[in-house]
């Protein structure tokens, strides 16, 4: 009986500690938008919307030309990106064949893996050495290839998951492949395809890596694509690492903006996704 | 799949109509196959350029580039091997810490906590997943760090310090909290993929289990588990490829130190980190192509690690579903 309450006694142990392990893992999101929250809001002002960036050292400011940047770069990025992973997904689920669809499935999930500074270096050689110089262009390019693998695994997943019926009963009736895709594929995995789309933009939109040296920095509006821009991530990381009080504060205020968005395009996206979930199967 | 199964009834007579569409179907045919290809193409390309690109630095080092010790950009000497230390140490403290965790908290998601439970905490984690390294940097910088220098670092040292690994002053930033960072962000991949894995076991596995008389703990760490654990495993590779190629938040706790040190609590550089810094800075053919090449061998070393995680995840649900 002794080893039966040892292992009683092992058993109560070790599932309290995966207990913990959750409580832990858990909490480190609530902690994040707690400390994220009381320095941010603190920090958090009109100027912060309106106003350019002051030169180093001096008191107050803001980060409208970053906030602008960063939108300027999602376009970029999402122009690039979408369609090519919205059309591309098409064929993987709609046309491909079997070896080919591998290959490019297997890239896109390599592309994906691809770390994000790697892929700074490629849109550097690409556009910032022909331009010789950095540029709002060669940022939104190197957000787009982040893009495009999210963009089109989302696509071939929610496509695939149409029920075949629908594919005969349009075919059936005589419709082309193409107007059968167009008008009867693609809008029934509409919600699904968006949903992608958004979380893809939400992951590109916090990343620095890939704009410290395509895009650069700008501490004045960025009157062309072709000149460098600024955006939010670069901003959070040039301030934080500077030495200035005051441009920590606008780290923080920066910081906060960002997961407010990242998080509002996550949580929105998933409450989509569920509720189309719910209304088909009721 | 579908295409193959249903095709167009034979025309008897050709139709003008019918026939454009048939183009149409055509040309919308080679539209999509051109954008899935160009995934392909930019992907080579993308191998190319940093092929092409790191080409005075190859030439000039060869190998020994990998094994080289010296980073001196005045005397253009460039050797990788304190970045891939720095990378492989930090990379390596991360799991120590996020597999356990998210294995832990994996195995109470799936086997004991209720749906509901099991649903929102896994929710709590995917998002920790989508907040920006940046951000998380930010926080490490003004949080972990100073809690790392006056009360973590100090207490390793007075308990550990006759180790190699916990001696040296405590600066804050270096090694362990580079990895404590990557840990946070390695996590919710462990947790979420592990999860899916252990879901995915047939609750005979379980049962039988329970009725030869194991434990809860017995059934769940001796079938359950070990059932699950090429998807497990996946997880850890997908993770440990995260880790090496995370650059934000480790360039801002890494300290910045180009030689190697045995001790975690010493200043370090990864990979990653050390382009971030020094790639705008960069003046000289060998010294630019001597950071793309470190970008090459991030490259290369993320690729086959998500290799590897693709086929074990492809494994573990192809078994599953025969299992079914």
């Amino acid at each position: 009986m002794d080893r039966l309450k040892r292992r009683n006694i092992l058993n109560n142990i070790m599932l309290t500690l995966t207990g913990i392990c959750t409580v832990l893992t858990s909490s480190v999101l609530f902690l994040v938008l707690g400390f994220l929250a009381f320095n941010g809001w603190r920090s958090l002002n009109w100027d912060f919307f309106t106003k350019l960036p002051l030169s180093a050292g001096e008191t107050g400011g803001g980060m409208a030309n970053a906030i602008v940047g960063s939108g300027v770069l999602i376009l970029i990025a999402a122009a690039i990106g979408i369609p090519m992973g919205f059309l591309g997904g098409i064929y993987l689920a709609e046309f491909g064949g079997k070896t080919f669809s591998m290959m490019v499935r297997y890239t896109a999930d390599l592309l994906n893996g691809v770390p994000s500074i790697v892929i700074g270096i490629f849109a550097w050689t690409v556009i910032v050495v022909p331009m010789h110089h950095f540029s709002a262009w060669a940022g939104g390019f190197a957000l787009s290839l982040m893009m495009i693998p999210i963009g089109l695994r989302a696509t071939e997943q929610f496509l695939r998951a149409v029920p075949n019926s629908l594919r005969e009963g349009s075919l059936a009736l005589g419709a082309s492949k193409t107007r059968t895709i167009l008008s009867v594929i693609v809008p029934a995995a509409k919600q699904g395809i968006l949903t992608g789309m958004i979380l893809g933009v939400a992951r590109i939109a916090g990343e620095t890596a890939p704009l410290l040296f395509t895009s650069f920095n700008n501490q004045f509006w960025a009157a062309k694509l072709g000149e460098p821009s600024a955006s939010l991530p670069v901003m959070i990381y040039t301030h934080a690492i500077s030495p200035y009080d005051d441009w920590h504060r606008q780290a923080w205020a920066a910081g906060l903006v960002l997961l407010t968005l990242v998080l509002i395009a996550n949580i929105a996206s998933r409450w989509v996704l569920s509720r189309g979930a719910s209304a088909q199967r009721g | 799949m579908a295409s193959a199964v249903v095709t167009a009834p034979p025309q008897s007579r050709p139709r003008k109509l019918t026939n454009f569409w048939r183009d149409g179907d055509q040309i919308s045919h080679l539209v999509t196959l051109l954008f899935a290809a160009s995934v392909l193409l930019v992907t080579v390309f993308l191998v190319y350029e940093l092929w092409i690109h790191s080409g005075p630095s190859r030439a000039k080092f060869g190998f020994s580039f990998l094994t080289g010790k010296t980073w001196d950009p005045v005397a253009e000497q460039f050797g990788a091997l304190p970045f891939i230390y720095g990378t492989v140490l930090t990379s390596f403290i991360a799991l120590a810490i996020s597999v356990p965790l998210g294995v832990g908290a994996a195995i109470f998601l799936a086997e004991l906590a209720p749906p509901k439970l099991s649903n929102a905490c896994t929710f709590f984690v995917e998002l920790l997943a989508a907040v920006p390294s940046v951000i998380l940097g930010l926080l490490a910088i003004f949080t972990l760090v100073p809690i790392m220098r006056q009360y973590v670092e100090p207490f390793l040292k007075d308990t550990l310090g006759y180790l190699p690994w916990f001696q040296g002053p405590a600066y804050g930033v270096g090694y362990l909290t580079a990895g404590i960072a990557l840990a946070i962000m390695t996590f919710p991949f462990v947790i979420s993929i592990s999860r899916e894995a252990l879901l995915a076991v047939p609750p005979e596995q379980r049962e039988a289990a329970l009725a030869l008389g194991a434990t809860k703990w017995e059934s769940t760490w001796q079938v359950v588990v070990p059932f699950a654990r090429l998807g497990i495993i996946g997880s850890i590779f997908l993770a440990l490829a995260r880790a090496l190629g995370e650059t934000m938040a480790v360039t801002m706790v890494i300290g910045n130190d180009t030689s190697i040190h045995t001790s975690l609590l010493a200043p370090g550089y990864t990979i990653a980190a050390i382009i971030a810094n020094e790639f705008t800075e960069a003046t000289g053919d060998v010294y630019l192509s001597a950071l793309v090449e470190l970008g090459l061998v991030l490259f290369a070393l993320t690729m086959v690690l998500n290799a590897a995680a693709q086929l074990l995840i492809i494994a573990t649900t192809r078994k599953g579903s025969r299992q079914d």
